[in-house]
């Protein structure tokens, strides 16, 4: 089994902190991370490889630094890295950036399952994953949390909706989204380190894949932000004071009427 | 190539920075008292356009479509259901596509796929809808990805609509990412805001990014339609009005679209709550400050009192204290109740990316310096195990549980 796992290059929020002053991010001093969610999708694409054999390629399109999530998920256990970078992909919406994707992963051609997070931390979007499953004419599984079972030319799989769990039995190739629940990621071994440290990315520029330069970049991508703006504060909170019956009774009498309205 | 998408126009730029300050994405340096933006690392947001007082930052006009957009009219909202019962996100679509299709002078439509559905085609009439595009198959009785994007697809296509509004929920997030695909047009995530512009009558759709420190307003100018997920809780309900009348298209679909390579095997449904967090009014979630997996009964109770869904921070479902599904923030669900009670939760940055936007937030905590306080309406500094059944016992008496 080939597993194609797609990650992103994302900031990491955990020390981020919000400048007063401004409500602004605080971003010097930020470094890069693997998207959460993509953490998983590695971790199970390897898992995948040690029970079935085959092999782990990661794929991510960004700028040239983002080489370095391809090698923290060779350290974890993927076989090979390819970093899809070029200034014509500059402004990619989530359509464009999923029709690159699937541009790449035809290019590897003898994909079997393909494994992303269910989103990014800085777009939030989840539909970048659905949309390389279109363009590339596959069924998907969204919101995967348990894979039961895995052949061939089939797998089994759970997925998480928002009234329960749903298991799917579908046909490989297919693209898989995953949630945290999943697994446990790994910590990279000392050998994997190594082999990341010393592992030959592939790195495709637009003029490597298969496709319609209109599809890409601003020209490929519908949408266009007109406004970024940071939303305004939500207002130092109220803090009430005193005992704790005190304090629980001044809180009731200020949230009454709206809990009396929303309470089922 | 194409021309660079973005430039600096030497002559006028002053190398002031305000660009490098307003670019979200650090695309932007000042070097030689001469900006530069990084293509690689800009996402072409036009923060930077707008910061210059100068004029000195150009972006290239985008490539106009090919598509005549006179053709596309009407307002769509697809009517998400869960075994015959219409999905509370439906009617807040129903709500704010009728404010859109009034704007437009256009009609709001709602799209209805199922099996012996068609009754509930009235109550999507009642909430607003002019006409309901229905399509009642069996291959239809629950959400399908690939048969419901291919049914979505094939309607969109003959009647292009202007616009078309799914929740973003679990369904519509993996479904229309699939029609925007096929149908080629723009889609955004997740939407908090949605308003026509005056002169251009384009919608304008506001979103929040990076967890909710940064909002985009985003339009999809040359496509049709313009396709976004919303957020549930935030768009007020359609009011039922049982007086109101509207037409019915009952719709023909191919036998070859009905067909799924991803086979259902079972269903579960979640009983361990009975209200689902990213549809709840009211959510009572509790955190690390609790201590042990035992206390997560005072949030419970609460919870029971109030008719509330149980939430959890990150700490909580990490230690195994409650199951992933009630996580709330980045790599849980995002949230938007109109009350959201954090017990023992310190805040964190990502557990407010999940829960910033509800309307009122109380805090209970020991300390007095975690972070929630400050995004949180009212605050109480004390024990959760005393505050919280407190609490309970006062709403107890005035709900009269």
């Amino acid at each position: 089994m080939h597993v194609v796992v797609c990650i992103k290059q994302v900031p990491d929020t955990t020390n981020v902190r919000i400048n007063p002053e401004t409500n602004t991010l605080i971003r010097a001093g930020v470094a890069s991370i693997v998207n959460p969610f993509d953490m998983y999708a590695i971790e199970e694409a390897v898992r995948i490889k040690e029970k079935l054999g085959g092999k782990v390629t990661v794929l991510t399109m960004g700028p040239p630094q983002a080489d370095a999530v391809l090698r923290e998920a060779i350290a974890m256990g993927a076989d090979a890295g390819i970093l899809v970078s070029d200034r014509a992909f500059a402004g990619s919406d989530t359509w464009a950036t999923s029709y690159t994707l699937a541009a790449a992963i035809r290019k590897i051609g003898d994909y079997g399952i393909i494994i992303c997070g269910k989103q990014a931390s800085d777009g939030d979007t989840a539909q970048v994953g659905p949309g390389i499953a279109t363009h590339l004419n596959l069924p998907q599984v969204t919101y995967v949390r348990k894979i039961d079972e895995i052949a061939g030319d089939h797998l089994v799989a759970e997925r998480m909706l928002d009234e329960g769990s749903e298991v799917i039995d579908c046909p490989v190739p297919c693209v898989l989204t995953v949630v945290k629940e999943l697994n446990e990621p790994r910590l990279p071994s000392l050998r994997g380190k190594m082999a990341a440290k010393k592992a030959e990315l592939v790195q495709w520029a637009a003029k490597d894949l298969e496709c319609d330069p209109k599809g890409l970049g601003l020209d490929g991508s519908p949408t266009k932000v007109v406004r970024i703006f940071t939303p305004p504060p939500r207002g130092g909170g109220q803090v009430l004071g005193g005992e704790a019956e005190e304090s629980v009774r001044s809180l009731v009498d200020k949230i009454k009427d709206a809990v009396i309205a929303a309470a089922r | 190539m194409a021309e660079e998408p973005i430039k600096i126009i030497a002559e006028k730029c002053v190398g002031c920075s305000l660009c490098v300050k307003a670019c979200p994405f650090e695309a932007v340096a000042v070097d030689n008292k001469l900006a530069a933006v990084d293509l690689l690392k800009c996402t072409l947001c036009g923060a930077c356009v707008q910061a210059c007082r100068f004029d000195a930052i150009e972006m290239r006009a985008k490539t106009a479509g090919q598509q005549d957009l006179s053709l596309y009219r009407d307002v769509w909202v697809f009517a998400e259901h869960c075994e015959g019962k219409v999905n509370t996100v439906t009617y807040e679509l129903l709500g704010k596509g009728r404010k859109l299709a009034d704007d437009l002078g256009m009609d709001l439509c709602a799209v209805l796929l199922g099996k012996d559905i068609k009754d509930r085609a009235n109550d999507l009439i009642a909430r607003g809808a002019d006409k309901v595009y229905l399509v009642d198959r069996p291959e239809l009785e629950y959400f399908q990805d690939e048969i419901y994007s291919n049914v979505l697809i094939e309607v969109v296509n003959k009647y292009k609509p202007n616009i078309f509004l799914c929740g973003a929920t679990t369904v519509g997030r993996s479904l229309a990412s699939r029609v925007a695909v096929k149908v080629h047009t723009g889609l955004t995530a997740d939407c908090t805001g949605l308003d026509i512009d005056p002169a251009t009558k384009n919608l304008v759709q506001t979103r929040p990014a990076f967890g909710g420190n940064i909002m985009a307003a985003i339009i999809t100018p040359n496509h049709r339609p313009q396709m976004a997920t919303v957020r549930h809780k935030v768009m007020k309900e359609a009011v039922a009005d049982a007086g109101r009348s509207g037409r019915v298209f009952s719709e023909k679909i191919g036998e070859d679209l009905l067909k799924s390579l991803a086979k259902r095997v079972r269903f579960e449904k979640d009983t361990s709550t009975t209200v689902n967090i990213a549809d709840a009014d009211i959510i009572v979630s509790g955190g690390r400050g609790l201590l042990k997996p035992e206390s997560f009964l005072v949030v419970r109770e609460l919870a029971d009192v109030l008719g509330a869904a149980v939430g959890a921070s990150r700490a909580a479902v990490d230690a195994g204290w409650i199951p992933y599904s009630h996580q709330v923030g980045q790599t849980g669900k995002t949230v938007c109740p109109k009350i959201y009670f954090a017990c023992g939760i310190s805040g964190q940055i990502q557990h407010l990316a999940g829960m910033s936007s509800s309307d009122i937030i109380v805090a209970i905590n020991k300390d007095p310096d975690a972070p929630i306080f400050k995004s949180a309406t009212y605050g109480i500094v004390g024990d959760v195990l005393k505050v919280v059944p407190l609490l309970t016992a006062e709403f107890r008496k005035i709900l009269k549980k």
